[in-house]
């Protein structure tokens, strides 16, 4: 079995400049290949996100204009981050002319130090071009977002998971209620505020009849 | 009274024929014990095979290889807390099962297992067996309506509705046997001790249509080739359905949402149901036996062989020396298997009783073998073996559907009762009248 | 779980209530032989059609989730395999491949061999829990047992392997830790002769049986087109005509340099379903032999450090299940812990399809169809 290497070998470290970071970025592999410049700077350059250029942005740039925020790759895996107002075109776009037949999945991210607290995440797959792409949005919390359900049938058990999780209502949506938790359940506990130890302890009260084991 | 009751012995006929009472009780109480040890061994059987079936073993433990299990099971189930659903109709819940039981057993006066081995043979035999069965499917509605719960009236309204439609089938078939027993053969037979049959005559009697087919000297699913084939067929796949067995066994099904007409059922009630069903499987064997398999009779029963005489023992043909011998190497048989069972058990103490056990059944078979080796018994045995063995091939055969096919849909269950058996049995019997009077 | 509100439900056909004297609503409650695990589901019948359903999920739902944010990357790992707990090793796969993508590592190529051995094997036994609980579901009770019976000596192969039969946790982040034990490519190969005339045996006995062609034809009919529009994936696309398999399309792992073809259907129907899995078997057999006779020498475990910090990012990684498209979508804020890893369950969204493919369809075809779409609802509830 391969032993796993820390960080950089002790060896190497003598040589690069005495100011190491503590081992806790690992190299791109292979980086023993390379052995450490000591002019070089201590961290080893990271995939950073860069721009995603393809008809594909170019032609909802052309369309949206700034309300495309971004268009970018990060490790090989396409994005744009949009605007929550133009979000539904967006979407309608790409399934009805950039051939995106397919919602893989949609799912959000909650950061509660942002002003748009939450992120939704809609991920897409075209069968034609054998291409996946994400398509993100920020809205603050109890901004509703239009449901895709209209565009791809499958967003609405997909929807009605991140209401559930979350919180995010979706507007247009035909059956929006929990599904993983109990409906009378209170909180969305994939938020950032809810701890992982805590339940509804009215609801495991009045319908498990017993005091909640949290 | 002594008299009386030697009177019967030196007739060759059943007691009901010959009037005797006092025999005639005797029998049904033989049938009734006869019919339930078989539904216990069934249940044994049953357990055993479709494991074997299935790569796992069964039963193993309640008694050497699971022997005593039926009896466990009886036993729990007598001792088991007697449920009535609230709101159920009291009477009819009570009456379901005894109707049921009754129907069933009351079907076995004239199966005959041998010349004079049956309760009675009416002259109506075959048509009192198809009534008497007909009144099951009352007792099963009376279960299911009785429950006081939709899913068990459901079960049992699609249970009488299968077994309505399938019995239709049988008829046909059964009509087709009965066509044949009035077909030539090679000379007139005998009926009720007595009055000869005409040649060309049928008959409705379980015992006639035997010997109609030892007169034609041939059994009714070779006869008229394939037209007795195709009415066995009819009848065994009818008689299949008939009995809710697999794969026509949806309404009892535990996969599928209603659970059947005896859901609410429990303890010994339900012991009651599941003895008729059994029973059930073995009138319906015993009449398919009957009507094409030449009953009591041996393969081959025209072939005697060259006659031998064995001094105090035998005298007659080769071959129906051969065959006499038959029954006793069979139950021989059953005792080597139980020895080999001993032989291979494992030798750590916790066994010796089961080792026991076993050897003691092995023992007891090898004393019954060595009884029926004598020639009284030997002769009067003959018929009912055979039967035995008949019946004991279709009973292996329900189990082995069982194991191995899926389960038909309701509504292709009845398409397959109403559009493909009951043309075909049309057809066959149409076929076999004309053939029988171009005869 | 309480009932579900009266409002808005897919059960209500424009403004007619459930009190309507021909219609019958009726539970599939969550304890059901056949629903394969908890599911709940609620069918509105006209006699014995059925006019709607409604699927009433989450009793299995444990907050996996959440748990992701609460552990580091290495500790997450084990509870990846109680998801789809019958293809565990799918799971950790899928996983393991997920963080590699946000760490830019690659697993050494004995590594991904021997991934791509293990995950073949777990869809062979996946797709043997499948046969033998679906034949059960129709009334064949045989099958079950010899599938579970076959299935004993591919656990023995994973115990031997990870010491695990059923939640291996056989990967690692950056390869795998197990070197392949002494006598695994003999266990493997002689495993792989074991089963294929298995597989013939198990098509003997319901390929071409009657009962149950008749039982699987047509039943729970979907088209191509409604299964990528309902997000659909697996075999049950494929049976439905589109040749798609994303071992093929977006080889990972190694895939791209093994020889197997992709099974497709015509109808969309049961029956198609269950072949195309059957074929799946004999080709995952396929692949498994390549694997072992193409094992490459090397390590087995490429240089990730003790501590796993990806930097800050996202990624979304899938692959093919033995049920579907399994994707991991993993956000990372560059700390030790994940910021928020999202689990696409392919049962979940094949679920969802349920409702479409048993409308109009008899009672009895609604245990069929839930077998034929082979969900687990550990998957489908996380």
């Amino acid at each position: 079995m391969e032993e796993r290497r820390v960080g950089v070998d002790l060896k190497d470290a003598k040589e690069k400049a005495p100011a190491m970071p503590p081992p806790a970025e690992k190299p791109v592999v292979p980086a023993a290949a390379a052995p450490a410049k000591p002019a070089a700077a201590p961290k080893p350059a990271g995939p950073v996100p860069e721009p995603w250029n393809s008809a594909i942005p170019e032609d909802l740039r052309n369309r949206f204009g700034s309300a495309i925020k971004e268009a970018n790759t990060y490790l090989g895996q396409n994005y744009l981050l949009v605007d929550r107002a133009v979000v539904y075109d967006v979407l309608s776009i790409l399934r009805a002319e950039h051939e995106f037949d397919y919602c893989v999945d949609i799912t959000a991210v909650h950061y509660p130090k942002r002003e748009l607290q939450f992120e939704l995440v809609w991920v897409l797959y075209s069968f034609a071009r054998n291409e996946r792409m994400r398509v993100k949005t920020q809205v603050k919390d109890g901004e509703p977002v239009p449901s895709a359900v209209s565009i791809w049938p499958a967003a609405n058990w997909l929807e009605r998971e991140c209401y559930d999780m979350f919180g995010i209502t979706f507007s247009g949506h035909p059956d929006l209620r929990r599904i993983l938790l109990p409906d009378g359940w209170k909180g969305f506990p994939l938020r950032k505020d809810y701890s992982i130890l805590q339940q509804d302890q009215d609801w495991v009260r009045a319908n498990l009849g017993i005091e909640s084991g949290q | 009274m002594l008299a009386y009751l030697q009177s019967y012995l030196s007739q060759p006929v059943t007691p009901g024929e010959a009037g005797n009472y006092v025999w005639a009780t005797i029998y049904v109480v033989a049938v009734v014990i006869g019919v339930s040890l078989a539904v216990l061994a069934m249940n044994w059987i049953e357990r055993k095979a479709l494991a074997h079936m299935q790569v796992r073993l069964g039963p193993m433990r309640v008694g050497p290889h699971g022997l005593l299990q039926p009896v466990a099971d009886a036993v729990k189930l007598l001792i088991k807390e007697d449920i009535m659903p609230e709101g159920a109709d009291k009477l009819v819940f009570w009456a379901a099962p005894v109707m049921i039981i009754i129907t069933a057993w009351t079907t076995f006066l004239v199966v005959p297992f041998g010349r004079e081995h049956a309760v009675t043979d009416m002259n109506i035999g075959i048509l009192f067996i198809l009534g008497v069965s007909s009144l099951s499917v009352l007792s099963i509605v009376m279960a299911g309506w009785a429950s006081n719960s939709h899913y068990p009236l459901l079960g049992s309204l699609r249970s009488s509705a299968q077994m309505v439609s399938y019995e239709v089938a049988m008829g046909l078939a059964v009509i087709c046997a009965i066509l044949m027993t009035g077909l030539g053969g090679t000379g007139m037979y005998l009926r009720h001790g007595g009055e000869t049959a005409a040649l060309g005559a049928g008959t409705l009697s379980m015992i006639g249509i035997v010997q109609a087919q030892a007169a034609q000297g041939t059994w009714f699913i070779f006869k008229l080739f394939p037209l007795g084939l195709a009415a066995f067929v009819i009848f065994a796949i009818a008689m299949v359905a008939e009995t809710n067995r697999a794969p026509f066994d949806l309404p009892e099904a535990e996969s599928e949402l209603v659970a059947g007409f005896h859901t609410e059922y429990s303890g010994f009630r339900w012991s009651l149901f599941m003895l008729a069903e059994y029973s059930g499987m073995v009138a319906v064997s015993s009449i398919a036996v009957t009507l094409w398999l030449g009953g009591w009779l041996r393969p081959f029963a025209t072939w005697h062989g060259p006659p031998i005489v064995i001094p105090h023992y035998w005298q007659g043909g080769a071959l129906d020396f051969a065959a006499s011998l038959l029954p006793a190497l069979v139950v021989f048989l059953l005792a080597l298997v139980c020895f080999i069972g001993v032989a291979r058990m494992p030798k750590i103490p916790v066994f010796r009783i089961q080792a026991a056990g076993l050897a003691a059944l092995g023992g007891a078979l090898g004393l019954v073998g060595l009884v029926m080796l004598a020639p009284p018994v030997r002769d009067r045995v003959q018929d009912v073996f055979w039967f035995a063995m008949k019946v004991a091939g279709f009973m292996y055969l329900f189990i082995w559907y069982r194991a191995t096919f899926p389960r038909y849909r309701f509504d292709q269950l009845m398409k397959v009762g109403w559009k493909g058996l009951l043309p075909v049995a049309l057809g066959v019997v149409i076929v076999t009248a004309v053939v029988g009077v171009l005869r | 779980m309480t009932e579900p509100s009266s409002t808005s439900s897919p059960l209500d056909l424009g403004g007619r209530t459930f009190l309507d004297s021909s219609e019958l609503v009726l539970n599939m409650g969550p304890q059901h032989p056949s629903t394969h695990g908890v599911l709940r589901v609620i069918l509105k019948l006209d006699g014995e059609k059925v006019l709607g359903t409604e699927c009433v999920i989450g009793y299995l739902h444990r907050g996996v989730e959440k748990i992701a944010e609460n552990r580091t990357y290495a500790m997450f790992n084990p509870y990846v395999d109680r998801m789809d707990y019958v293809a565990s090793v799918s799971n950790g796969l899928g996983y393991c491949l997920a963080v590699e993508k946000l760490l830019n590592v690659e697993a050494p190529p004995r590594a991904q061999y021997l991934r791509v051995m293990m995950t073949e094997l777990n869809r062979l036994t996946s797709h043997m829990v499948w046969l033998g609980t679906h034949a059960l579901d129709l009334g064949a009770m045989s099958p079950l047992f010899y599938t579970f019976r076959d299935r004993e000596e591919a656990l023995k192969i994973f115990e031997k392997y990870c010491g695990a039969r059923l939640t291996t946790h056989a990967f690692r982040i950056g390869g795998c830790i197990y070197e392949a034990y002494e006598g695994m490519d003999q266990d493997v190969v002689s495993y792989c002769n074991f089963l294929e005339p298995k597989i013939d045996e198990y098509e003997q006995l319901l390929t071409t049986n009657r009962i149950w062609v008749e039982r699987t034809r047509n039943v729970g009919v979907i088209s191509g087109a409604e299964c990528i529009a309902l997000g659909v994936t697996g075999p049950v696309l494929r049976a439905s005509g589109v040749k798609w398999d994303l071992r093929k399309a977006q080889p990972y792992s190694s895939y791209d340099k093994f020889d197997f073809e992709i099974p497709t259907g015509r109808n969309g129907d049961t029956y198609d379903r269950y072949l195309v899995r059957i074929a799946e078997m004999r080709q995952s057999v396929r692949i498994i032999r390549q694997a072992v006779a193409g094992l490459p020498e090397g390590p087995i475990m490429a240089k990730v450090p003790k501590v796993l910090k990806p930097p800050a990012g996202e990624v979304y990684v899938s692959i093919e299940a033995p049920k579907g498209e399994l994707g991991y979508f993993v956000v990372s804020d560059g700390s030790t812990q994940p910021y928020r890893i999202r689990v696409r369950p392919p049962s979940f969204v094949n679920l969802q399809a349920l409702d479409k493919m048993v409308r109009g369809q008899l009672v009895a075809d609604v245990v069929a169809v839930i077998g034929t779409l082979d969900i687990v609802l550990g998957e489908v509830d996380r």
